[in-house]
């Protein structure tokens, strides 16, 4: 089950060195700094690719600080980064989704003097949702939820000419009360047990070590810290607000990764692995899911400025991902982990189009545009694309994940959330159809007549990840069900017998360093 | 345990000038207090009374300094925490900075709303 994955360091290495020589290159080639974003993204694709080629659990110790005995047991005093079904899911959606917002970011940013600190922040934020997804101890994942969060604090106030700064004051304060109580969590479970490594601490809480007061008390912390980074309701306050005002291809990296990797990913992997998830808990997350889902749907409706519907409907889209993560079965969970996957495609490629019907039309307002369709129709082709795949119309994925979740619903008698979800996606269908129409199609605005298709870095990467969207729903027999389902299993055994927990365990305490 | 209440009560008056205050610039000092009540506490966590500190010199014994020293982990931790606690105060201050450029005050409330 066990391999060696000395390699695993570059998921992390590979951002960081193509960030910094971003900065170095500055004064001396300022146009070199978008193609290594490019080449960074590129790179991690197919490191990405090569470990979702892979099997088991591959583990690598920083130093060589591998298990040791102490005592009566054997314990992991170093720095651990553990690749399982789980991360290998969610960095090949990181690789995914980056690459196409470095190519859009190609043409989408002005040749601005401040263009190579934008890519330093990029590739910041690559890297720290990297190392989140590799952490195999407690603090580790909470550096690199500060690194991944404090780049996109950055990035949100890229570009100040409205209310971006607002915002940004706004999400920085709000994460980093979410990010210190992670770690006072952090903290709770390090006083009772003396660990923070992931397996070690499983173990130990399995056994019954942690006291149940204290157990709890840093569960409520965790529930609170990745609740708020999830932008689940009623801890969504700052998305709305944060998510619009970055340049489009950052929206896309945050709405469609940012939220998943410090949220739901860290929300599955602390939970389902070392705190341990039960009735309460599962509760929890379906009311959350419940309010995201409908809370989210109903106040898009209110709004006009096409990014500010995307934002909202981030959060109800997490919701459905809450309430399946509610569901005491595998089958849940793994539709948990396809919907979280296919939001970051199609999420993504929406944000893209919105960025480029920005810069077609002038505008972010709904009522402002319309019959993009005869001046840009690749554009339009993508938007189109997306809308239908968020709206689960098939074949696009939106529709298999979301009937995924239904029948996860239903199988486990919960008729009531699973007509909840039905009503959510039916008022989102009815949204993004009035979206698209509005958008792309009808009377061409006047103002608009001169309107030329973008250059094809712009349309491409939304095409690609529109393609991506098809194809992960038509595949979902032949491939994709086995890395999803690799995913869920890493979190949760499929059957009755054997623990994820304990695989997970023995895969950490049998790897042997070189 | 009086040390680990005092930690809890500063994490209340950090939490308190956060919310209730209406100055960017006090929210920020709220926000400050908050991480440092963590990083106290993260450090009580790992003080152990009457013993030294984590210095481990050549031919030292393991167990010996184990049973004499402060638990050296938690001063790690807090030092990370320290850090990462700066990036985001001079973050948030260059933010302050902007806006108080842009509105004339540090008052949230008069400047311009955000509505989500």
């Amino acid at each position: 089950m066990t391999g060696m994955g000395s390699y695993l360091p570059l998921f992390v290495v590979l951002p960081l060195a193509a960030g910094f020589l971003c900065l170095l290159l500055k004064g001396v080639a300022p146009r070199a700094a978008p193609w290594l974003s490019v080449v960074s993204m590129l790179g991690l694709l197919a490191l990405a690719g090569s470990a979702v080629g892979g099997g088991g659990t591959e583990v690598a110790f920083a130093g060589g600080w591998g298990p040791r005995a102490f005592g009566d047991g054997a314990f992991v005093a170093g720095i651990a980064l553990v690749l399982d079904g789980l991360s290998r899911l969610f960095l090949l959606l990181v690789a995914l989704v980056g690459t196409a917002a470095a190519i859009y970011a190609l043409r989408y940013l002005a040749p601005e003097p401040g263009r190579p600190l934008y890519h330093l922040l990029f590739n910041l934020l690559v890297a720290g949702m990297n190392g989140a997804l590799l952490a195999g101890d407690l603090f580790n994942l909470y550096v690199f939820v500060e690194v991944a969060s404090l780049a996109s604090y950055g990035l949100v106030a890229y570009r100040p000419g409205g209310t971006e700064v607002e915002a940004a004051f706004k999400y920085l304060v709000l994460g980093t009360v979410a990010s210190t109580g992670i770690l006072l969590g952090i903290a709770t479970l390090y006083a009772a047990t003396g660990m923070l490594n992931m397996a070690d601490l499983a173990a130990a809480i399995a056994a019954g070590a942690v006291p149940r007061p204290a157990l709890a008390f840093a569960a409520g912390l965790f529930v609170l810290g990745f609740a708020t980074k999830t932008a689940a309701m009623p801890f969504h306050a700052w998305l709305p607000d944060a998510h619009p005002s970055a340049p489009a291809p950052i929206s896309a990296m945050l709405s469609g990764l940012l939220i998943k990797t410090l949220g739901i990913y860290a929300l599955v992997r602390v939970f389902f692995l070392v705190v341990g998830v039960d009735e309460r808990m599962r509760l929890l997350l379906t009311l959350l899911g419940c309010l995201s889902m409908w809370g989210g749907v109903l106040l898009a409706q209110a709004q006009d400025d096409l990014k500010r519907i995307l934002a909202f409907h981030s959060v109800s889209q997490m919701g459905y991902v809450l309430v399946a993560l509610g569901i005491d079965s595998w089958l849940g969970v793994a539709a948990a982990l396809f919907h979280a996957v296919n939001h970051g495609l199609f999420k993504s490629a929406l944000f893209l189009s919105a960025g480029s019907l920005e810069r077609l039309s002038g505008t972010r307002r709904l009522s402002e545009m319309g019959g993009i369709f005869q001046r840009a129709p690749a554009t339009a082709v993508g938007l189109v694309g997306s809308c239908l795949s968020i709206a689960g119309v098939p074949p696009f994925n939106g529709f298999w994940s979301k009937l995924l979740i239904l029948i996860a619903l239903v199988s486990a008698g919960q008729y009531l959330v699973a007509l909840l979800a039905a009503g959510a996606a039916l008022m989102t269908l009815v949204t993004f159809v009035k979206v698209q129409r509005k958008a792309v199609f009808g009377p061409l605005p006047a103002r608009l007549a001169a309107a030329r298709e973008l250059p094809a870095t712009m349309y491409l990467p939304v095409l690609a990840l529109v393609v991506l969207c098809l194809l992960s729903g038509l595949l979902w027999p032949v491939g994709v069900d086995g890395v999803v389902g690799a995913a869920a299993s890493a979190v949760r055994a499929p059957g009755e017998g054997g623990s994820a927990v304990e695989q997970y365990v023995e895969a950490v305490h049998g790897s042997r360093t070189p | 345990m009086t040390l680990y209440a005092l930690t809890f009560a500063l994490l209340g008056v950090g939490l308190y000038g956060l919310l209730a205050k209406r100055n960017m610039l006090k929210k920020v000092v709220g926000l400050v207090i908050v991480e440092y009540a963590v990083n106290l506490l993260l450090v009580a966590i790992g003080y152990r009374t009457g013993r030294g500190a984590p210095i481990l010199l050549p031919g030292d014994d393991p167990a010996l300094f184990a049973a004499g020293s402060v638990d050296p982990l938690p001063q790690a931790l807090v030092l990370t925490s320290i850090v990462i606690g700066l990036g985001a105060t001079m973050l948030l201050l260059a933010m302050v900075l902007r806006l108080h450029q842009r509105y004339g005050t540090l008052d949230v409330d008069r400047m311009d709303r955000l509505r989500g």
